[in-house]
């Protein structure tokens, strides 16, 4: 049997303490398989957040485990951490973030500054991730000037441009009209189908969850089910 | 990420919000401006004293005088035989008890002294150059080593048998000589009178016309020690023995290379021996001190300036963090580590820092440039060779280092709240 890329083992996650203490999660156990495509589908508040936040090893459960490729994510610190998120893991969320201020191809090539490639490099990656995203004209122009669509569109260049084996999606087309989100979603599930990116979708949207392999409903902090129905 | 990449997106990023970093700057520059003004007054004035004291006196040389016994105490004083007028220094009327050959044989036997010349004292009549107006004349005896400030031509020689003057320019005109190049090599006459007031003229060379400095007297003139022997004899001529040999002070040299241990040390076996010994670096120290106080005071003020300033930085940067808490997040996400978004914005501190410095420094060096010209054009003319603001490329760096230090002080509080935020928050914050 095959290793899941990321595995949640009974995961429970709690803020604060006594009687003000909230549990957001109360055991969850999830296994993602390399080039499938998931949605975590829940409303606000339900947990779902959180889930994706232990995924990306932005946080640590309560108790229970993260495994990454097998090995428990717990024995991954500081420095190693950093270099195993900003070379497996690609983010795409539904504010954007990105440096208004900055061009479109400085936004793009965040994570490989971050990474330490050099600056030819850089930018040689950066343009071809924007070909990639028909984005290569607003490469020189500012973030800020570009539209909703082409937004979204720079931040997939961005969590592509590393070549990740997993794109974390938290709802992607949340600040897009319909049209615009159709075409996001398109680009994100050829990039699953095409490059056997692994795809995580946060999101309450039941039409986008529905394009996804499989479905992990959470309501509560528990998962109340797991449909694998293939999308039309 | 490449500590290069840190510096430059540093850099950036305090141009990303140019009112609120220029306004730091401006801040910065204040205080920069002001302490490089200060300190150009101080290395300005301290340059012309160190290259006047050169004047002044010979550094391998002790000027020596008999501590008076009867010094203390007011209302008339005993009568001392041995009491002559001091040689300049003191006010008109300040005696000091008399060197006799036997106190410059004591003082020569003393470990560390090389030699003793007891300080002629010449008081010459006139100068005339062939027979042109004869000038009342000031003349001083050189002390051997002795460095003038010259206009032109050369020192005086002490080991020479040539009677050698340089005189002071003023004389230059009055005798009827066309420039100073041309005074150098003329000789020129000195009238003097001995004890019975008999009159008798020496030839003399001019070899150099000297600069009106500090140290200098105006309008005198300084002689070789064959010439003021000559001088010295001349005058003396009539007086028994005993008359002629009383000195009011004496050149004591020792060894150039002495350190200010021995150069101690030398002065307290003079003090010993019931003697006072001082050397120019003494006589000058106190000017240099009083100076020294003075900038460290306004240094002081800059340095409040600069303090506040810093706090200055502080603010915007925390500014910047609070603006910038998302990207700040992202990054962390994307797998930035804490350090380098410390390296992030604490370099960018250092680079307000730096640009307030550099940009100030460079400001006061052209304001303190003008300004200093302008006035040792027109106030200060009477004293060339006085910069009275001048830069030192040691205290420049100096400088900029300092104040690049204290904005990354001022960077690390808002630096630390950085490298510290939750990647989690600072994604979730609006």
């Amino acid at each position: 049997m095959a290793i899941p890329i990321l595995a949640a083992r009974d995961v429970t996650k709690s803020y604060g303490r006594g009687p003000g203490r909230f549990d957001a999660l109360k055991g969850v156990s999830l296994e993602i398989y390399e080039g499938e495509s998931v949605a975590i589908v829940g409303k606000s508040g339900s947990g779902k957040s959180t889930l994706m936040h232990l995924l990306a090893l932005l946080d640590r459960p309560s108790s229970g485990s993260i495994e990454l490729a097998g090995s428990d994510a717990v024995l991954l610190t500081g420095r190693t951490l950093n270099t195993t998120r900003n070379r497996t893991f690609g983010f795409v969320f539904q504010q954007f973030f990105l440096t208004g201020g900055a061009s479109v191809l400085e936004n793009v090539i965040l994570p490989l500054k971050i990474a330490g490639v050099g600056s030819r490099e850089r930018k040689r990656r950066g343009l071809e991730a924007l070909v990639a995203l028909e984005l290569e004209d607003k490469a020189t122009s500012k973030a800020s000037n570009l539209s909703g669509g082409q937004k979204q569109r720079a931040v997939i260049a961005r969590a592509l441009v590393n070549n990740p084996r997993v794109i974390f999606a938290d709802e992607p087309t949340g600040n897009l009209d319909s049209a615009t989100g159709a075409v996001v979603e398109d680009i994100l599930f050829a990039l699953n189908r095409d490059k056997g990116i692994t795809l995580i979708v946060v999101t309450h949207d039941e039409e986008l969850a529905a394009r996804c392999d499989r479905r992990v409903y959470i309501r509560d902090g528990l998962v109340v089910g797991i449909e694998s129905a293939v999308a039309a | 990420m490449r500590t290069i990449d840190v510096i430059g997106t540093a850099i950036d990023n305090s141009f990303r919000s140019k009112l609120r970093t220029s306004l730091t700057v401006i801040a910065i520059f204040i205080g920069a401006f002001t302490l490089t003004i200060t300190n150009g007054l101080g290395t300005g004035i301290n340059d012309y004293i160190t290259n006047t004291v050169a004047a002044i006196g010979a550094q391998d040389v002790l000027t020596v005088t008999k501590v008076g016994t009867d010094a203390a105490g007011s209302g008339p004083k005993k009568y001392n035989p041995d009491l002559v007028a001091a040689s300049g220094g003191g006010r008109p009327g300040t005696t000091v008890q008399a060197l006799t050959p036997t106190d410059i044989t004591i003082i020569s036997d003393l470990k560390g002294v090389k030699s003793v010349q007891p300080t002629l004292s010449i008081s010459p009549g006139y100068i005339q150059n062939g027979s042109g107006t004869k000038y009342t004349l000031t003349a001083i005896g050189a002390v051997p080593g002795i460095t003038l400030q010259l206009a032109t031509g050369s020192q005086l020689s002490s080991t020479s048998s040539e009677s050698q003057i340089v005189l002071a320019k003023s004389y230059v005109k009055a005798l009827g000589l066309s420039s100073n190049a041309a005074a150098i090599g003329a000789t020129v006459k000195i009238g003097i009178r001995d004890a019975a007031r008999n009159p008798s003229t020496i030839d003399a060379t001019v070899v150099g016309i000297s600069e009106a400095s500090l140290g200098a007297i105006a309008d005198a003139a300084t002689t070789n020690s064959a010439l003021t022997q000559k001088l010295f004899d001349a005058q003396t001529v009539g007086l028994p023995g005993t008359a002629k040999d009383r000195y009011s002070q004496a050149s004591v040299r020792f060894d150039g290379s002495a350190t200010a241990a021995e150069v101690t040390k030398l002065k307290d076996r003079l003090t010993k021996a019931g003697y006072s010994g001082q050397t120019v670096a003494d006589q000058i120290g106190t000017f240099k001190t009083v100076i020294d106080v003075i900038v460290l005071v306004l240094n002081a003020f800059a340095v409040i300036a600069l303090l506040a300033a810093s706090f200055g930085i502080v603010n915007t940067l925390l500014m910047s963090v609070q603006e910038r808490t998302r990207e700040i997040g992202l990054m962390k996400a994307m797998g930035m580590g804490g350090h380098k978004v410390f390296g992030l914005f604490s370099f960018e501190a250092v680079f307000i820092g730096f640009l307030g410095s550099a940009i100030g420094a460079a400001a006061a060096i052209l304001v303190g440039s003008g300004v200093s010209a302008a006035l040792s054009g027109s106030v200060f003319s009477g004293l060339p060779g006085l910069t009275l603001i001048a830069f030192s490329p040691g205290s420049i760096a100096t400088i900029i280092l300092v104040v690049m230090a204290i904005a990354f002080v001022a960077g690390t509080l808002p630096a630390a709240k950085a490298a510290r935020q939750d990647p989690i928050e600072s994604l979730r914050y609006e």
